[in-house]
């Protein structure tokens, strides 16, 4: 679904991303860890478009970035640590607004699935203004999911999140994946990342530098595996 | 699959969720017609607007006070995309680049319109001058679709920058020029009733100056939000 | 480290021969104008300058254009040397102009279609300065200057357009009609070599400046990058 080959991105001088490889296949449940300046919010910029990449081949679900963008587009759903939705409308202005951006067909239809999966329509009406950080997230994700996207990426979306919003992301997040989604989320959380995905990669200086399914981690711990993956890079 | 949302739909959407966004705030609206009203409370005295002076400055007033409470509508609306990080939002989004930025100028068109609509009886009720004006409509038309035309692109940009609001009429107002004079010059001559020949030139000058930064802000567009 | 090249020096040397050529021209050689006096000397300088300042606004706008659409930041490079050639020479042409108005018009100042261009060029280039200072990353900043540079390239000729339907006093060159008074005059055989020389020195030192000005962004990007890598 995610293909990614010896991805570059430069900045001026400075080099973030030095010939990463990555895939997921479709359905997988990507965590994607690393210590602070490895990256990753680069690499999810450049998946979700919004970055070119200065070399290297990115494909999702067939389509060629920076290229295909359009196309990508519709296939992604992206949830950054910023909610990305506007103050001064309310929860359904703000799903209705995105779905006409997305060309969406029965929006009003759409929209209310969407509110419920999130377990926001009671404050359908409410400003967005007035809402706890967690709903706010619980409605950008919404946001992420109106098009109905095949890849979901996360970029630390528990960031300012206290524990009972969290337990409800979680919630979310599970329904998600177990609609066959595919899904990258970068987090600092390693107990978190733990109990959600199927797979775990770590991106240190610009590169992955190991990978493991979430049967091979059974008896060490993630933790161990993550500290074992930096020393060895 | 359908590869975007069609352009009209989306510049629609972007154009409905800042007046949506507006008319529950109003932060935008009031903002710039209390600045355009003190403006020309501090012209009156800065300047003593007595009968005779008033047909002279007219125009170079009121075009003074459209452009500077502008810059507070410029300002605030692209605050608010990049507030909660919205402008990715939008880039996000699989629609024409173009449309947001057609989106965008509409609605700082309209807010502008807006407030000068508002400023117009007003100055006539203060200065018993009367604006009802048809020519001088079409020059503010034309003079404020310019303004947004330009002032759209600008904005986008100084929001990005660390100095921001500072930012916006420096780097605004050396390009403006033409604008100025050619709005100021047009609407002083139909508040005159000068010859249409008189009038004509200065018109043109409106017409190719929005012509030219309406299609070079769209073309530079891209650059200005895309990384 | 870069050694500086052999053509570079020559250049050098070739632009400081040359403006003391110029400078030998404009002073002795030329006759003394009728009206305006030995003040009327400055003109050759302030054309000059001027051609300058209009050199380094073209090349600007033309960086510019192949910054957006190569995306390299040699481009970049090459805008910024040429911003501020022409912010340096439009500005001494200005103050050139203003010494030569003093005596011809009685003032130090007028709103001429060129001079309020080049001034208004000059707040553009300003404000040029004032974007880059804002951003720190170091391709958006590119784009960004890139982006700018072009609205005030498109912009320059309208505001002349403008400025000119608002008014006009500049004497216009060549113009062999005898409006003296109002700061007209022709070129005589010995002023026409003293100013196409000016015209050719200058050239010859903006080719200079503009070398070496790209030379020194080269090397800073440099440092940059092994500053970088050093930490």
């Amino acid at each position: 679904m995610i293909e990614v080959q010896r991805l570059m991105k430069r900045f001026g001088p400075k080099v973030v991303l030095r010939g990463l490889d990555f895939s997921a296949h479709a359905g997988e449940f990507v965590a994607l860890l690393g210590p602070n300046g490895a990256g990753k919010t680069t690499f999810l910029r450049i998946l979700a478009s919004l970055s070119r990449p200065t070399a290297g081949v990115v494909r999702i679900g067939g389509y060629a970035l920076p290229q295909e963008a359009a196309a990508v587009r519709r296939t992604l759903g992206v949830v950054s640590h910023q909610t990305l939705l506007y103050g001064d409308l309310t929860a359904e202005e703000n799903l209705l607004f995105y779905a006409r951006l997305y060309g969406i067909e029965h929006a009003g239809q759409r929209v209310k699935e969407v509110l419920e999966l999130v377990g926001l329509e009671r404050r359908r009406a409410d400003l967005v203004r007035t809402f706890s950080r967690g709903m706010q997230q619980r409605l950008s994700i919404g946001r992420a999911l109106l098009h109905d996207p095949q890849v979901l990426l996360l970029d630390e979306p528990y960031t300012g999140l206290d524990q009972d919003a969290s337990a409800i992301l979680d919630q979310i997040l599970r329904t998600v994946a177990a609609q066959g989604r595919t899904i990258l989320l970068t987090s600092h959380d390693l107990a978190r990342a733990e109990d959600l995905a199927t797979r775990f990669d770590v991106l240190s200086r610009g590169r992955i530098v190991a990978s493991a399914g979430r049967e091979a981690l059974h008896h060490s711990g993630l933790l161990a595996f993550y500290r074992q993956a930096l020393e060895a890079a | 699959m359908k590869p975007r949302a069609p352009f009209l739909q989306s510049v629609w959407a972007i154009l409905w969720k800042d007046l949506a966004a507006e008319l529950r705030s109003r932060e935008l609206f009031s903002g710039m017609f209390i600045f355009a009203l003190l403006v020309i409370v501090i012209f009156n005295f800065a300047m003593e607007l007595d009968v005779a002076t008033r047909r002279s400055v007219t125009a170079g007033v009121l075009w003074t006070t459209f452009f500077f409470a502008g810059t507070i509508g410029l300002s605030r609306s692209m605050a608010m995309e990049k507030d909660r990080g919205s402008l990715d939002g939008l880039l996000l989004a699989p629609v024409d680049r173009a449309a947001i930025y057609f989106g965008k100028m509409l609605g700082n068109l309209l807010f502008m319109l807006l407030v000068e609509a508002l400023i117009l009886p007003l100055y006539s009720f203060l200065y018993n001058q009367n604006l009802f004006n048809g020519g001088l409509f079409l020059v503010i038309l034309l003079g404020s679709l310019g303004y947004a035309a330009v002032g759209t692109l600008l904005a986008s940009m100084s929001i990005q920058a660390r100095t921001r609001d500072l930012l916006l009429p420096i780097l605004l107002f050396p390009v403006l020029l033409p604008l100025v004079i050619g709005a100021v010059k047009a609407s002083g001559g139909y508040l005159s009733g000068a010859a249409r020949e008189e009038i004509l030139p200065f018109l043109n000058l409106l017409l190719t100056y929005d012509v030219i930064f309406l299609s070079i802000s769209y073309m530079l567009f891209d650059s200005v939000i895309e990384e | 480290m870069e050694r500086k090249p052999l053509a570079l020096t020559v250049l050098d040397i070739l632009s400081a021969l040359s403006l003391l050529i110029a400078t030998y021209l404009a002073l002795f050689y030329a006759p003394t104008e009728a009206v305006m006096g030995a003040v009327q000397r400055v003109f050759y300088f302030h054309v000059a300058t001027a051609w300058v300042g209009l050199l380094g606004f073209l090349a600007a706008g033309f960086a510019g254009v192949m910054y957006l659409v190569r995306h390299d930041l040699k481009w970049d490079v090459i805008e910024v040397a040429a911003v501020e050639i022409s912010l340096v020479f439009f500005f001494i042409a200005i103050a050139l102009g203003s010494i030569w108005a003093r005596p011809v018009w009685n003032t130090w100042w007028t709103w001429d279609p060129r001079l309020t261009t080049a001034a208004i060029t000059e707040l553009v280039y300003l404000a040029y300065f004032m974007l880059r200072q804002g951003i720190e990353e170091v391709e958006r900043r590119a784009r960004f200057g890139a982006v700018y540079t072009l609205i005030g390239a498109v912009s320059a000729p309208v505001t002349f357009m403008a400025i000119r339907l608002f008014r006009t006093i500049h004497p216009v060159l060549f113009g062999a009609s005898s409006e003296a008074a109002k700061g007209e005059f022709s070129l005589a055989p010995g002023m026409r070599v003293a100013f196409f020389f000016a015209l050719f020195a200058f050239t010859i030192l903006f080719v200079d400046l503009f070398w070496h000005r790209i030379r020194l962004g080269r090397l800073a990007a440099r440092v940059d990058q092994a500053r970088l890598q050093a930490g």
